[in-house]
């Protein structure tokens, strides 16, 4: 059984500009990819390529065993795609939007009244249905985005950036969603938002100019950052210099960083030396040294350390933009 | 056919949800009228035609048939919804001819109110009806040629202004193309049969016919082969773009 998207060897040149360079993947079923990268890096451009609007440079795309350039119709009649900033036609409201996009994709009759009802339903836009879109708010439009996407219950599901300009309330109930339908769909998505990887995605690809640079468990990420297994505490009245030397003699410990407004009050990151886990003996020399504890805990890692090295410009310090 | 269907039904009620249906109307009925009665002069001349009337169309659509099809594809191209509807699973010709087909059924309704013209000169008098229906053919065929050139100008563009502008060159070119003034600038070298060719291209030379109620076939080839030129290069200007 081969996987439902399938992408080997694509590239996409604009010009003397390399989009996607090379990049080749698979995703199944019950996946979720999560797409990351600095802008420009080719997550927008190679969405497009399996969604069918951009026509690869070199490379095939494969959805559910189609071709998506040789068998474009039928390879989109799988797919259900989201596009970056939501784009939809100002002048219909949203229940017209949503019957019109259901019958180009052939549904007809009771059966598209019944597939529009259960995505309207899903996606809570009972009270919008009668209105213009371009007067709809944007988390009301995004969310009319996502409607039209999953009305033909897609096995494909393409979403770029599909949390972006939500609100916080907003962004749960669209990753609630993503994740209810995650079991028997193949979905990528398209974030700059880190945390969301870690809520909703079982894979998580790093792209930077054109390139895969990562590939990997959102926890497999996280544990690539130097927080990983880190050590945050606080204690009482330490004084920092003395919290600081206790602290760096301790087995396993790279590094300590106290932040701390005076002399005394101390609230510190101790940072394990790759692969360590030293929170039991932190703490032995806490109790040991006869602190008191207000605050100790044990960071899982921050997929912005990790987002970071791999992404920047050697030397420049910058990302391109 | 369903998908083209249902992106015609989707265009045509777009011109009737903005302003543009009825704008577009009230211009092309209250032109229409001052052309006829005023510099046609349907009422001095005396006679039952409508010759007065069909005379300005070539005119009137130079103009509001370009200004009709400059949205179709530059504002899906500006707005981002062309990414929408050419990622669902249609064919481009589906959409080109959908959309295409919709403006073209718009004109004809904006021609169809029209037809008080026609109620009043048969209440006036006694015209040949067989020669106003064809001239009713000729007009909407023509109208038809003006909007797939309009239609594949727009396709080319994100910016309606140039697909206003460049459509009604070009429109403009191919209506004046049996004129003397296009015709002396070949006359004298070229050889006969590019000066004939160049005028047989004219909308002029070929509505003129169909305004007088001569249906001639080549006349009908010649608009229909022209819309599907353009249509055709219309569905090569959406392929061959690269992203929006």
């Amino acid at each position: 059984m081969e996987p439902l998207v399938e992408i080997k060897s694509l590239s996409k040149r604009f010009g003397p500009l390399v989009a996607v360079d090379d990049v080749s993947f698979a995703v199944d079923r019950g996946e979720v990819l999560g797409f990351l990268g600095p802008n420009g890096a080719g997550k927008s451009t190679t969405m497009r390529m399996i969604t069918g609007f951009l026509t690869p440079s070199a490379g095939t795309v494969t959805v559910c065993g189609h071709d998506v350039v040789g068998e474009a119709i039928q390879a989109r009649d799988r797919i259900g795609y989201l596009p970056e900033g939501a784009p939809l036609y100002a002048d219909m409201t949203a229940g017209e939007l949503l019957r019109f996009v259901a019958g180009v994709r052939s549904l007809k009759g009771a059966a598209l009244a019944k597939r529009v009802d259960w995505a309207v339903g899903q996606l809570g836009l009972e009270p919008v249905l009668g209105q213009q879109i371009e007067t709809l708010s944007k988390g009301f439009k995004r969310r009319v985005g996502f409607a039209q996407a999953i009305l033909h219950d897609p096995d494909v599901l393409i979403l770029d950036e599909p949390t972006d300009g939500l609100d916080p309330n907003q962004k749960h109930e669209v990753r609630t969603l993503i994740r209810d339908m995650a079991a028997d769909k193949a979905i990528i998505i398209s974030t700059h938002i880190l945390e969301e990887v870690d809520a909703v995605c079982t894979r998580a690809m790093i792209i930077d100019r054109g390139r895969i640079v990562v590939d990997c468990t959102p926890g497999e990420l996280a544990a690539r950052s130097r927080h990983h297994n880190a050590v945050v505490l606080s204690v009482g009245a330490a004084p920092a210099d003395e919290l600081r030397l206790a602290l760096e003699v301790v087995q396993g410990v790279a590094e300590v960083e106290i932040r701390s407004d005076g002399a005394t009050a101390a609230s510190c990151v101790v940072i394990p030396e790759a692969g360590r886990a030293i929170v039991s003996a932190v703490s032995r020399t806490l109790h040991d040294k006869g602190w008191e504890i207000d605050e100790l805990r044990v960071e899982s890692g921050r997929l912005e350390d990790v987002f970071r090295d791999v992404t920047r410009v050697p030397g420049s310090g910058v990302n391109p933009g | 056919m369903t998908k083209t269907a249902a992106i015609f039904r989707r265009e045509l009620a777009a011109y009737f949800a903005t302003p543009v249906a009825y704008v577009f109307i009230v211009i092309f009925l209250f032109l229409n009228g001052i052309f006829t009665f005023y510099l046609g002069d349907l009422y001095g001349r005396g006679q039952a035609d409508l010759i007065p009337f069909f005379n300005w169309h070539p005119w009137l659509y130079l103009f509001l048939v370009p200004a009709l099809a400059m949205r179709l594809w530059a504002e899906e191209r500006r707005s981002g919804t062309i990414e929408l509807v050419m990622t669902l699973p249609v064919a481009v010709w589906h959409v080109v001819v959908g959309k295409y087909l919709a403006a073209w059924c718009f004109t004809g309704i904006a021609l169809a109110l029209t037809t008080p013209v026609w109620i009043t000169v048969n209440y006036l008098g006694d015209p040949d009806n067989g020669v106003i229906i064809a001239s009713y053919l000729g007009s909407l065929l023509m109208a038809g040629a003006f909007l797939a050139i309009g239609a594949c100008i727009s396709a080319l563009t994100k910016n309606q202004v140039i697909a206003f502008v460049v459509a009604v060159v070009v429109s403009f070119l191919f209506s004046v193309s049996g004129l003397p003034m296009v015709l002396d600038f070949f006359s004298g070298w070229a050889p006969q049969a590019i000066i004939d060719a160049v005028s047989a291209f004219s909308f002029l030379s070929n509505f003129q016919n169909m305004a007088k109620g001569v249906i001639d076939m080549r006349n009908i080839v010649y608009f229909a082969s022209l819309i599907l030129f353009w249509l055709f290069a219309n569905v090569l200007a959406i392929e061959l773009r690269d992203g929006a």
